[in-house]
């Protein structure tokens, strides 16, 4: 089909099966790798820098409890959290002191062990899909296609120019929206290559097997500690990726959005032209 | 059109279903953690970390090692921080004088090594991290004997598999600490029984007189207070059958390496 002739309402085929397949399951394993890593968390809630870090060494971010307020303290920054990090009520109204509430870490009452078993067993799930989309991605033209970013694209007038597009709510229609914008690109590229490498190798960088078997890491991301503190961040990277994402879905029409990730067919948003075919020139014999 | 009208309930319903959603999510998390046939899933992953590990890492791949200048400024001591029994307190009160280490199980020759033998023999120093499950690491230099070498000196039989290691802490009554590797493990350069620590004698709370440093693995792994090396060819004849005593307690991977 050429470019030109589509319009709004077109039904087009958006997601391969692979990347709906893996769209997903990713989405359920970073779900539970994330759930899973916060309760991790919660058995040391400080982060550090370096090689080493205990608690009498210097952290740059510190979820604790001092009294009956929770806080979150960002290089010497303190701000009060009380009630959802620091401390907090469980579901049976029971005060706990731990970093993260029990609503968002799996298991929901403290297991460091239990929440180790779903995250290591997970991980694999989650480096086994990643590797295989990507080299599926890479092999059927999705990379080169529809995420390579042109040259063009890299226009900062271009990309401001989408910024303010989107911040004004306005999204390509017809044929505009059947490729990704450089802003998706953007993301998605930076989820794909950038966030969830760096994920899973500052993952293995904490473990003290792997860093007899591949030194490297720990050249690589500064020491464990610092690898620890990539880790979270990284993981904070996913999940603002996620609130943009779903945001995005919400504004962009969550029904045919949601659709052409299960099925594969999209529409081509914007207002559908009436049919013209009924307006046939006057006087013309029909 | 009617547009907004129509977005607010479907926003109310979202975050509705949303948090539904995520009740029923924990709640169904929480059920299948407890549940006997995904439990057996999720440990599944344990035996894959452990052979994919094995796989790319040579047998004696060391551990890094640090300089003396990247040493902790205080090593956080964490667990048992004291044998605490009177048997073992009359020990730390005597500086360990009739203190010996009783090597035995699956070997040829059964060892008993006060702690003076054991300093005058070959011993390795080394300064590396230690990691805790939980998340922190500190490092420290230590000095020990090269467990390999004296289960070479004790005879060895070819039918063992593990050595256990049998501490002076308890953690309730009867429950002493104890601790397991696999020969890869006991004989690896880097694995020692420790009775130094940051150049001076290995403190209490670290596990006077004698700590196990096996060092590609986390730090329960690290038995401190060893009072007993044993050789055996099953893990299921000690306590909980699990091979530690955090295995046995709260289900701890036995494999920590990571």
């Amino acid at each position: 089909m050429e470019q030109a002739e589509l319009k709004p309402g077109d039904v087009i085929k958006r997601h391969r099966l692979s990347t709906r397949i893996w769209h997903w399951t990713n989405a359920l394993t970073m779900l539970v790798m994330l759930m899973s890593g916060l309760m991790i968390f919660n058995a040391h809630s400080r982060l550090y820098w370096g090689d080493y870090g205990a608690n009498d060494d210097k952290a740059w971010l510190v979820i604790d409890d001092a009294g009956d307020t929770g806080f979150i303290e960002i290089a010497g920054v303190r701000v009060q959290t009380t009630g959802v990090l620091g401390i907090w009520k469980d579901s049976e109204g029971e005060v706990k002191r731990r970093a993260f509430p029990y609503w968002i870490t799996i298991p929901s009452g403290y297991d460091l062990q239990a929440a180790r078993r779903w995250h290591f067993t997970f991980a694999w799930i989650l480096a086994v899909a990643l590797t295989l989309y990507m080299l599926r991605s890479v092999w059927n033209g999705h990379v080169i296609r529809d995420l390579h970013i042109r040259k063009w694209e890299w226009s900062p007038r271009h990309i401001w120019h989408d910024i303010t597009q989107h911040a004004r709510l306005r999204f390509p229609t017809g044929a505009a929206a059947k490729d990704y914008n450089i802003l998706q690109k953007i993301s998605y590229i930076g989820v794909i290559f950038i966030l969830l490498p760096l994920i899973i190798f500052t993952g293995l960088t904490m473990s003290p097997a792997m860093n007899a078997a591949w030194p490297w890491l720990l050249d690589l991301f500064g020491g464990r500690q610092s690898a620890r503190s990539l880790h979270f961040i990284a993981a904070l990277g996913l999940v603002a990726f996620f609130f943009v994402h779903i945001m995005m879905v919400l504004l962009a029409g969550p029904i045919n959005e949601v659709r052409s990730m299960i099925t594969g067919k999209y529409t081509l948003p914007g207002k559908v032209e009436p049919d013209l075919e009924p307006e046939l020139p006057k006087g013309e014999p029909a | 059109m009617t547009n907004s009208k129509l977005v607010v309930p479907r926003r109310k319903f979202l975050t509705g279903a949303a948090l539904g959603g995520s009740g029923l999510l924990l709640a169904g998390c929480d059920a299948l953690t407890e549940n006997a046939g995904f439990r057996s899933f999720l440990r599944s992953g344990e035996a894959l970390n452990k052979g994919a590990q094995r796989l790319i890492m040579d047998r004696s791949a060391l551990a890094p090692e640090f300089s003396a200048a990247d040493i902790s400024p205080i090593f956080k001591a964490n667990g048992s921080v004291s044998g605490d029994t009177p048997a073992y307190n009359a020990h730390v009160a005597n500086k360990f004088a009739d203190w010996q280490l009783r090597i035995d199980g699956m070997v040829r020759n059964p060892l008993s090594l006060d702690l003076a033998q054991l300093m005058k023999m070959p011993s390795r120093e080394q300064i590396t991290r230690h990691d805790c499950v939980e998340g922190w690491s500190a490092i420290g230099k230590w000095r020990g004997t090269p467990l390999g070498m004296l289960l070479k000196q004790a005879g060895l039989s070819t039918k063992a598999r593990y050595i256990v290691f049998h501490c002076a802490d308890q953690w309730g009554p009867g429950v002493p600490y104890y601790e397991s590797v696999d020969l890869i493990d006991a004989f690896h350069p880097q694995t020692i029984l420790a009775w130094s620590m940051n150049d001076g004698v290995l403190p209490v709370r670290h596990g006077a007189p004698l700590r196990l440093r096996v060092e590609r693995q986390l730090g329960y792994k690290q038995a401190k207070y060893v009072m007993r090396v044993e050789a055996t060819d099953d893990l299921k004849k000690f306590y909980g059958g699990n091979g530690g005593y955090w295995e046995d307690a709260h289900d701890y991977d036995w494999y920590a390496g990571i």
